[in-house]
């Protein structure tokens, strides 16, 4: 069962081959038997999920069933979840109760499906290698040595290693589809406004999206149909219908033009990767479609762009955690600003501290006009560079990250862990939507193909991967860890 | 552009955040090579480009002026460190 995709386990409890109660109880178990080795999740809802089974079970009975009913799935800890802790992996928030569900969770729920758990996440979403959580770090199932990516670390490690078949996470710099190449899992992240983010806790608001992390493209269509959508309580959710993002995967690929572009294939990137990504390439054109190479002209702004437009408005988000309404508190405050200063030098970790004081000074008066205002001009320009390259090619693809999954502890020094997001950061910049496909492996790592278009092209995307998915089976392969002795 | 602790701590004063000396001698080493990595954005030539602040170039959507929340206090205090009468207490801010 831990090996099925959702599809696969829809069509499964349909057709009575299990109920949804015995799935999760399968599934419960072995999150209790292996995740002591992964720490994949932050808080188990075992007796949430169970009783959710059941409803589940029960609306089948009645001939109630809808597509998601009783299919099991994990939540990244940054999303609201009533009566359950949400933690955002920090302490700043290790004693907080979500008293509402985000709008996705309410989705979701209204859907049938069933959570296992908020699964564990760089701190405040700042971060990508899941070593930043004040829970501790998440292994990457393929390598116990390896980090699983982050910041959606722990979405991607439970989906990888079998312990849910799905989970959402979110992505404000790559923290969906750089964890799925880590971790050979298909991960979205929607355009800017397809997902209501009502009730996920803000890292950079104008950045920020989630999106689901499956083991398919299908999969993932089937999620996003479900979570997507305007709501009136995010006034940046856009007011547009969402279509069955499964009609259009069967699509023929014959004519899709493809672009490449040179500046995804330069310096920094393995080798070994790149040829796992030109094979993939190879594999689209035998599916019909042509290939030519573009230009992104501003790609190697988009890191020193993206790390002064997030912390500035991640220094802003933060700024709500005071130790006054919710949240950690120090103990005996002095005075007000005792109160503030000493509650948040407790609880965030270092990295959430870096970029506050970068955020908070890029802002301040003297420098706004040179850094923030300058990042917001360049935005504008990587935006265009996007909108340029889709008046040629329908969409564009490139490796999702420069190398495989590296070892816990390798990247210390914080620059050089920002640079890990370079082929995935600029398109939070644009706002494009994103999917990275598992295609390939490097000494026993996956390898990621990211696959980008134009704004609210979510169903081509998921198309384009699928049919990847008809012919290859890099996205069935299972890690040793967690095999079932059948 | 090397960053002094003092910018570092006028930043964490400005963010409230509490910072001894040992940790903004750590931080300033760590925000310089960041700003230093930011002002490549100054090789950029962004004459009459307009800032971009939301990627898809909207503006904030509005709604009538009416009320439409309930109020719900009671259900959110539940989380707060220390509530009196409704009220969330602080130390003394005004002698």
């Amino acid at each position: 069962m831990h090996d099925m995709t959702l599809t696969e386990l829809a069509r499964a409890l349909e057709a009575g081959e299990f109920t949804s109660r015995q799935l999760t109880e399968s599934l419960l178990a072995r999150v209790e038997r292996l995740d002591g080795d992964l720490n994949s999740f932050i808080s188990v809802t075992a007796e949430q999920a169970l009783a959710a089974a059941d409803a589940a079970d029960a609306a089948r009975g009645r001939g109630e069933a809808g597509p998601l009913t009783g299919l099991p799935l994990a939540l990244k800890d940054i999303f609201c979840t009533q009566d359950v802790r949400t933690s955002c992996g920090s302490k700043m928030l290790d004693n907080f109760v979500a008293p509402y569900d985000a709008h996705v969770v309410e989705k979701l729920k209204t859907a049938g499906t069933v959570s296992l758990g908020k699964t564990n996440m760089d701190e405040f979403a700042m971060g990508s290698s899941n070593e930043n959580s004040y829970y501790g770090p998440v292994k990457n199932p393929w390598d116990l040595s390896a980090v699983p990516g982050g910041s959606s670390g722990g979405s991607a490690a439970a989906v990888a290693a079998g312990l849910v078949p799905a989970a959402l996470g979110t992505d404000t710099g790559g923290s969906i589809r750089q964890p799925a190449a880590f971790c050979g899992i298909t991960g979205l992240k929607p355009t800017y406004g397809r997902v209501s983010r009502y009730g996920m806790v803000a890292y950079a608001s104008s950045l920020d999206q989630a999106g689901p992390m499956a083991r398919t493209a299908e999969d993932c269509a089937l999620l996003l149909s479900a979570i997507a959508g305007h709501d009136l309580r995010d006034s940046t959710s856009v007011a547009r219908g969402v279509p069955d993002y499964r009609a259009e995967l069967g699509a023929s690929l014959s004519g899709l033009k493809i672009g490449l572009p040179k500046e995804y294939f330069g310096d920094g990137l393995d080798p070994a990767v790149e040829s796992a990504i030109r094979e993939a390439v190879k594999v689209y054109e035998s599916l019909g479609a042509t290939v030519q190479e573009v230009s992104l002209p501003h790609t190697h702004h988009a890191i020193p762009a993206y790390y002064v437009i997030a912390p500035a408005e991640a220094s802003s988000n933060l700024s709500r955690y005071d130790g006054v309404r919710f949240g950690h508190r120090c103990d005996a405050p002095k005075d007000l600003e005792d109160l503030y200063k000493r509650s948040r030098a407790e609880g965030f970790g270092d990295e959430v501290k870096r970029r506050i004081l970068i955020g908070t000074h890029t802002l301040s008066e003297g420098f706004f006009d040179a850094y923030y205002k300058k990042a917001q001009q360049v935005r504008r320009l990587i935006r265009q560079d996007f909108m340029d390259a889709f008046e040629q090619v329908d969409v564009l693809m490139g490796p999702s990250t420069p190398t495989p999954a590296f070892d816990l502890g390798a990247n210390k020094d914080p620059v050089s862990m920002y640079l890990q997001d370079i082929y995935t950061i600029a398109i939070n910049l644009a706002g494009i939507p994103g999917i990275s496909v598992p295609a390939g492996a490097v000494n026993g790592r996956p390898v990621g193909l990211q696959i980008l278009g134009p704004h609210f092209a979510e169903s081509q995307l998921l198309n384009v991967a699928h049919q990847f998915q008809q012919v290859t089976d890099w996205h069935q392969q299972r890690p040793a860890f967690g095999k079932e002795n059948a | 552009m090397a960053l002094e602790p003092q910018d570092v701590q006028r930043a964490a004063h400005l963010a409230r955040l509490g910072l001894d000396e040992t940790d903004a001698d750590r931080y300033v080493d760590d925000l310089t090579r960041i700003l230093e990595m930011a002002d490549q954005l100054q090789a950029v030539d962004t004459d009459g480009v307009a800032p971009l602040a939301h990627p898809l170039d909207a503006t904030q959507r509005l709604r009538a002026d009416e009320v439409t929340e309930t109020d719900q206090r009671e259900r959110f205090q539940r989380n707060a460190p220390a509530v009196e009468n409704g009220l969330y207490l602080v130390p003394r801010v005004v002698e």
